[in-house]
């Protein structure tokens, strides 16, 4: 599997989402690149070979996130919630492949 | 600091950036980069203190020993002061 996105990779739009989370809760201070670098780094070799890129990124960044007082678990649960009720078609509009 | 150094061959768990194969081996400081806050407090959302952190070069030969294909060429990597001690202490 692939380690990180080539020069070719075509972005997808949740990819991008993620790129844009780490830039906004790095720059409001939830987090530095040594704590995003600690939670992949303590996921173990297997996360290297059965996530793409971006899954262990938003992995990361969610965990920082929630040490960082952004949100709470439950408070991500509800949204998981509430997004998943919206149906497949949500992802289809927002340019999942 | 003295110039000949000791990687320490501590081995704590957490978030640690001194790479685990160079922990015991002796390099030459071959720059001092300044101070930078640790990284190892940053990394759980801690104020960090800032510590000097040192570009140390090693011989192949003293990293990889008899497996170093070419055991005089050089690797330099940036350790913090406080993982360095001088390569004549007991």
């Amino acid at each position: 599997m692939d380690q990180r996105p080539d020069a070719d990779h075509d972005f997808s739009l949740w990819e991008k989402r993620v790129d844009a989370l780490m830039i906004i809760g790095s720059a409001k201070g939830y987090f530095t690149v040594d704590g995003l670098r600690r939670v992949l780094e303590d996921m173990g070799e297997d996360a290297f070979e059965t996530m793409t890129y971006y899954e262990r990124w938003i992995m990361s960044v969610n965990q920082n996130m929630i040490e960082g007082g952004a949100y709470t678990t439950s408070e991500l649960a509800e949204k998981m919630a509430e997004i998943t009720a919206r149906g497949d078609t949500y992802g289809d509009a927002c340019g999942r492949s | 600091m003295t110039d000949r150094v000791r990687v320490k061959p501590m081995m704590p768990p957490g978030h640690i950036r001194t790479p685990i194969y160079l922990r015991g081996k002796i390099g030459v400081i071959e720059r001092s980069l300044g101070v930078f806050p640790n990284p190892e407090d940053l990394a759980y959302g801690h104020d960090a203190k800032a510590f000097p952190l040192h570009r140390v070069r090693f011989r192949m030969g003293d990293i990889w020993g008899s497996n170093a294909e070419n055991p005089d060429d050089t690797l330099d990597a940036e350790i913090y002061e406080h993982w360095l001690e001088p390569a004549d202490a007991p």
